[in-house]
């Protein structure tokens, strides 16, 4: 494989090549130099600097970067959609009245008007999250754990496990995400939530491994590992304390953005008919029952994009102010 | 060369026996009867049913009927539809769409995503550099399909620019999809055009350049550009075989008669071997595909060959 593809989740890889979808929206050296600033002041007046790990680093910069702030808010209020909906809206999407079908907003004290079955569409949308965000959080926490443990093996103790590993992935990389999930999703009459998950986790794990298996080879024989070792550190102990807190950081970066990947498609496959079905709940549905309607009724079709559009653009933005507040070499 | 093209090509060999294994496994050895699925809602009696596992061989094991399978594919015979026509037929008279419309999506993201990136690298933080980050950004988080939708309400309905679905208006009916189709790739291009652009010219060729007094556009056009094109020529041969199957959702949407219009159209009406057929194939070409990029990479960047 060459190192210049993006990877299938849509999400960018960091590569030495530059695939990276680089910072979006630069902080510029302003906020850097602030920091520093900061610290000589503090340095220069005597007082005691605070410890600075990579992480508190990372949290302060974040904090002060409108696009990390926004994004997370956004994210919130999603989330909050999928666990609570009934905090936004008093009407049941399941509640439909077939005489309601596609009118306009307005009618019947309905905020953004009816689908075709005349099933209040604002509900639908605020229900609708919670599919997309289970998905992502599932997929990308099933394919977190089977990738991180997967490539901190094969980054560790390389030998044959290593190529063995090599290989699968490029095999799975052959696979074209929305291809292979066709294929498995065809199998099964009516997949659901699981099925759906499942299969895109099958197909998706392999860009983590990689990640973590590269970052591990790097750092596994610095002065601080081989020190463990030379204090009698299993390596079980190293690989967990020593080796993975220090290797994590792109795998994050690459998980939060990839969240926004794995939502886009499950939509993309409840769209084309192969991923939920109907009654679940889910924007791809509801996209791709409006669209008879282009023409007459676009509202049906514009408002679940916008609002499936906006969550993968806040895992997106989340995803490179992370990058931006964890790099070294950005400070 | 010759040893990294031949070694190249015989690690290719094994990735591709396991991928069509793999493609083998997903469709006919996961849970689920597949006659009682081409039933649908009512089953078949068991004369029928036994009639069907009889004639497709759904009683012999599986590594026999993979066999089976492949070997057909080999020689271009990909099975037969609901209505007993063969499948490779149908594939013939449809490639020609798909392949016209990945060629429109490749020129729009070739053309633009490179003239994007070329601007935005050469000038790194002006205004023009943050509009196509902040674009290629937008670009990348909105589905394709969505795109699909927004460019047909706005360009075909609103505006009437454009041929809303089809394909009577010759060219004209495969911009507008070839664009959606090529965006993600655009914004990518753009990407990695700027990123490897601005490394170049922060190379120390590129100062030794500049010091023996040659113009700016020779520095940049002949110097710096050169070099940077290398990973975005690469992507952008690998992203033939993407964009082809990225074409079942594009042709779907604007109704184009290709191949990825078979798949949408199969997927809904269930039959299932449809669906197996044309999908292996463009997993197929993606690999090609895939394999063929590797090797130029090789061709045109030496570091590559002599690792």
């Amino acid at each position: 494989m060459s190192d210049t593809r993006p990877d299938r989740l849509g999400a960018p890889v960091d590569t030495p090549g530059g695939t990276a979808l680089d910072t979006p929206v630069e902080t510029g050296p302003g906020a850097a130099q602030d920091l520093k600033t900061e610290a000589a002041l503090v340095t220069g007046a005597g007082g005691d600097l605070r410890q600075a790990s990579l992480w508190s680093d990372a949290w302060r910069s974040l904090r002060r970067n409108p696009v990390f702030v926004g994004a997370a808010l956004l994210l919130l209020v999603l989330a909050l959609m999928a666990v609570f909906p009934q905090l936004f809206t008093g009407t049941d999407p399941e509640d439909c009245d077939i005489t309601f079908g596609r009118q306009g907003p307005g009618v019947n004290g309905s905020l953004l008007g009816y689908d075709l079955q005349g099933c209040d569409y604002y509900s639908n949308l605020v229900y609708g999250a919670r599919v997309s965000m289970a998905i992502g959080v599932l997929v990308v926490g099933g394919s977190l754990v089977i990738g991180v443990v997967l490539g901190a093996l094969s980054g560790y103790y390389g030998g044959w496990f290593d190529s063995l590993m090599s290989r699968i992935t490029d095999i799975f990389f052959g696979l074209p995400l929305i291809l292979g999930a066709i294929l498995i999703l065809n199998r099964f009459d009516k997949p659901g939530l699981l099925q759906v998950s499942l299969a895109l986790i099958a197909l998706g794990w392999m860009t983590i491994l990689r990640l973590l298996r590269s970052s591990v080879i790097s750092v596994k024989d610095s002065d601080y590992v081989q020190a463990a070792k030379a204090l009698g550190a299993s390596d079980f102990r190293i690989i967990t304390r020593h080796i993975l807190p220090n290797c994590l950081a792109p795998v994050l970066v690459y998980a939060t953005i990839a969240i926004g990947g794995v939502i886009a498609a499950e939509a993309t496959l409840s769209f084309l008919g192969i991923g939920l079905q109907r009654p679940s709940i889910s924007w791809g549905l509801q996209i791709e029952g409006g669209r008879d309607f282009v023409r007459t009724e676009p509202r049906l079709i514009l408002l679940p994009s916008a609002i499936l559009s906006v969550t993968v653009l806040a895992f997106i933005l989340l995803g490179d102010a992370l990058r931006d507040a964890l790099d070294p070499k950005s400070k | 060369m010759g040893r990294y093209v031949a070694r190249r090509l015989l690690l290719a060999i094994p990735v591709l026996i396991v991928t069509t294994i793999l493609i083998y496994l997903a469709v006919f050895a996961l849970p689920g009867d597949p006659i009682a699925q081409l039933a649908g809602e009512r089953s078949f009696s068991p004369a029928v049913a036994a009639q069907l596992r009889e004639e497709y061989s759904l009683n012999d094991p599986l590594w026999q009927r993979y066999l089976a399978y492949m070997g057909g594919v080999v020689q271009g015979d990909f099975g037969t539809d609901f209505r007993g026509r063969p499948l490779s037929d149908i594939m013939q008279q449809r490639f020609p769409v798909t392949l016209k419309l990945a060629l429109v999506a490749l020129v729009f993201e070739a053309v633009i995503g490179l003239v994007a990136g070329i601007l935005a690298g050469i000038r790194k933080g002006s205004f023009f550099d943050n509009l196509v980050l902040v674009s290629t950004i937008a670009v990348v988080s909105i589905p394709s399909f969505v795109l699909g939708f927004v460019a047909q309400i706005v360009f075909g309905v609103q505006l009437g620019i454009f041929p809303i679905s089809g394909q009577n208006d010759g060219l004209r009916s495969f911009l507008l999809p070839g664009f959606v189709l090529g965006s993600l790739s655009l914004a990518y291009v753009a990407r990695l055009t700027r990123t490897s652009l601005s490394e170049s010219l922060s190379s120390d060729y590129v100062r030794t350049a500049r010091a023996k007094g040659l113009p700016e556009r020779a520095v940049v056009g002949k110097h710096a550009l050169r070099n940077s094109l290398i990973p975005v020529v690469t992507f952008l041969g690998t992203d033939l075989g993407t964009l082809m199957s990225g074409a079942i959702v594009t042709e779907g949407i604007f109704n184009l008669p290709g191949l990825g219009q078979l798949v949408f159209q199969a997927v809904r009406g269930r039959e299932s071997e449809v669906v197996v057929g044309v999908v292996t194939l463009f997993v197929l070409i993606y690999i090609v595909f895939n394999l063929l990029v590797d090797v130029l990479y090789a061709a045109l960047d030496p570091r590559i060959r002599h690792e």
